[in-house]
């Protein structure tokens, strides 16, 4: 099994309060589930917290005292809120980079060169091992396991997002380009639709693309 | 082969519309109401005539699973639980129904529930599927939005609400009752069966929990029909099913097939064939890691069905393959599944806890050969000492991708150990690194 680390001395803030964005994402949230069973919308608030903090301080991360405050407003025990946020590996408990690159070296996606991703990475942001964050502040990398994208591997997920079909040259580009303020893109970095074999459509080929403009 | 007529997931490569009025010309949510107006049992009957096992690993018979739902309401409310979790290492089927065909699920989603007498469904989606989500989320609005779902629901009189619920980055939470644990805001820690959750699952009310494809078949076959799909496959192994190929093929890609047709013509039309020609093969792990995987002569003939992989020791899984060619280093391939699992135990049970990480560290010293022979025997003594031993099925997919590799390639693992000790010198015990015997003697 695997827990969430603590974060160090001293970068704890001393108070966490929801911005009016976060309440009514909550609001949202908990007309979900029952009233009585509020208790379900932990991982949601979680990540709202954690969206938050991303907004305001560039380091998307759940504090401590973060997790009180949502204990409080779902009646939980504090307790109940910090073994959810220390056993689920999306939540960061310790502040990260303003970007999150998370590679993908489970067995499909190490076939086909995640090595070469994970090296691509830390020789782009100066990074010397999964875990920690660039001396800037801007990456932090993480090893992740299967993220479900296998057909499109090796896989490179940058915050919310999966980039697709990478090598190395591919992915010391993609953080060039985050490094100078872009987003590029998300999906295969190469000429493929989506999980389509490379080269066009094998199947289904009769079907001429009606999509309308714009649609991702 | 499937022709493109028998397909169910017509928009699966994302090559269309999307959004409901694409989802509209491709055939969903036409006649829904009428589907709903046949009645509960005649639903179920249909689904269990349809012969559709569910798709996401087990391959229960999933128009038996309703049935399993009580009859009556005593009070509690029923719910439909769809499993998105796809977190099985190889496997990525169910992201291309999530924001290619959410229209299908939604749809499928409303039948289901109306059929085991549910008015919420919730669906759990791995945290990661953020994108994915969004393009569901945007169809249950679109649908809320044309009266398809809400209140009275297509014009039906039954009221259905469906919500989204994301995971956080666990890989267990794939396991149905510690999904539920998780959607109740715990630890995703599996639970004791029984109860099942069919008597007692989320919120302690009666509960079905399916996985995406599985449901999101549903209105397809019930349009058109139990006959035409049970007439696709072979007996038992009735219909399509979406498959992936990864790893060393030309073509890694996910396609929907005819259940029962043999691998090699998958691996050869849809995947381009193995990198490097068939004769380059070593290997194919047919159905998500925690199947045991086939060597190449086994992959010569085998049909690609629930009950064709089940009789060569392995299984259909979720029908995604991880395809090896020769290069590959087996043992390390088997090793990064060890490293997986014991990431991925929830710490619940001591045999899986403490197993997978011996079964991990043992793996990490066979890739080197840093072992001595006999120590072959005992690590698949270890994993026969975990599997079966634990709550849920983690501790046994832990151990059977060993376990295969130890039945498979068993020579390989002989010969590393031999040529690590011919390298490093002498007869003694190796299982220490030379450097740190040296330096304590």
């Amino acid at each position: 099994m695997s827990v969430q680390p603590n974060a160090p001395e001293g970068v704890e803030p001393t108070h966490f309060e929801f911005d009016h964005e976060s309440e009514q994402q909550i609001a949202t949230v908990l007309a979900k589930y029952p009233p009585e069973r509020k208790a379900s919308g932990v991982l949601p608030l979680l990540y709202v917290v954690q969206k938050q903090m991303g907004r305001q301080t560039g380091s998307a991360w759940i504090p401590r005292v973060a997790m009180d405050v949502v204990a409080e407003r779902l009646e939980m025990a504090p307790i109940r809120v910090y073994e959810v946020a220390t056993f689920y590996l999306m939540f960061n408990t310790k502040p990260i980079g303003r970007y999150h690159l998370q590679v993908c070296t489970t067995t499909s996606c190490w076939l086909r060169g995640s090595d070469d991703v994970t090296a691509a990475c830390k020789a782009a942001t100066g990074i010397k091992a999964f875990g920690e964050t660039s001396a800037d502040g801007l990456f932090t990398l993480t090893e992740v396991e299967c993220l479900g994208a296998c057909a499109n591997a090796p896989i490179l997920q940058v915050d919310d997002d999966y980039y697709e079909d990478l090598d190395g040259p591919r992915t010391e580009e993609l953080i060039a380009a985050l490094r100078r303020g872009e987003r590029p893109r998300p999906g295969p970095t190469i000429d493929r639709l989506n999980a389509a074999p490379a080269g066009g459509r094998k199947v289904l080929v009769d079907d001429v693309a009606r999509k309308p403009q714009g649609q991702g | 082969m499937l022709q493109d007529k028998d397909r169910i997931f017509t928009n699966l490569y994302g090559q269309n519309d999307w959004t409901l009025a694409g989802a509209r010309a491709r055939g969903d949510w036409d006649g829904t109401a009428d589907i709903l107006a046949r009645g509960r049992d005649a639903i179920i009957s249909e689904m269990k005539a349809s012969g559709l096992r569910g798709r996401g690993g087990a391959g229960f018979p999933t128009g038996v699973k309703w049935s399993f739902m009580p009859r009556k309401n005593d009070g509690r409310p029923h719910y439909l639980v769809i499993n998105g979790d796809e977190s099985e290492p190889g496997t990525c089927k169910d992201r291309e129904i999530l924001r290619h065909d959410p229209h299908k699920l939604v749809e499928s989603a409303l039948i289901a529930s109306f059929a085991m007498g549910a008015h919420a469904a919730y669906i759990y989606i791995r945290g990661e599927f953020y994108n994915e989500a969004m393009h569901l989320q945007h169809a249950i609005d679109e649908a809320y939005a044309a009266g398809l779902i809400g209140k009275n629901a297509c014009g039906s009189g039954w009221d259905f609400d469906f919500y989204i619920h994301r995971g956080a980055g666990a890989y267990i939470c794939g396991e149905e009752t510690a999904l539920l644990e998780s959607l109740e805001g715990k630890k995703g820690q599996p639970r004791m069966k029984p109860p099942f959750p069919a008597a007692m699952g989320l919120y302690g009310c009666p509960t079905t929990v399916n996985n995406v494809e599985s449901i999101a078949v549903s209105a397809t076959i019930l349009r058109r029909g139990a006959a035409w799909f049970s007439g696709l496959g072979r007996p038992n192994n009735a219909g399509t099913k979406l498959m992936a190929i990864s790893g060393h093929v030309n073509t890694p890609c996910v396609f929907e097939e005819e259940l029962g047709v043999p691998m090699k013509e998958l691996i050869e039309k849809h995947g381009g064939g193995v990198r490097g020609g068939w004769d380059n093969l070593l290997a194919v792990i047919p159905g998500g890691c925690s199947v045991p995987m086939l060597p190449r002569d086994v992959c010569d003939t085998v049909l690609m069905d629930y009950d064709s992989l089940r009789a060569e020791g392995s299984g259909l899984g979720t029908g995604c393959m991880i395809v090896m060619d020769r290069s590959t280093d087996i043992i390390a391939a088997i090793a990064r599944f060890s490293k997986f699992f014991k990431h991925e135990s929830c710490g619940q049970c001591t045999p899986c806890r403490e197993g997978t990480g011996w079964m991990m560290r043992i793996m990490e010293r066979m890739v080197e050969g840093r072992a001595e022979i006999e120590e072959i025997d005992m690590l698949e003594q270890v994993t026969r000492q975990v599997e079966g031993h634990t709550i849920c099925a983690l501790g046994d997919a832990a151990a059977w991708p060993i376990q295969g590799l130890i039945r498979r390639f068993r020579p390989v693992m002989e010969e590393r150990i031999h040529a690590y000790k011919a390298a490093h010198g002498g007869t003694r015990p190796v299982q220490v690194p030379v450097g740190l015997v040296e330096a304590a003697e």
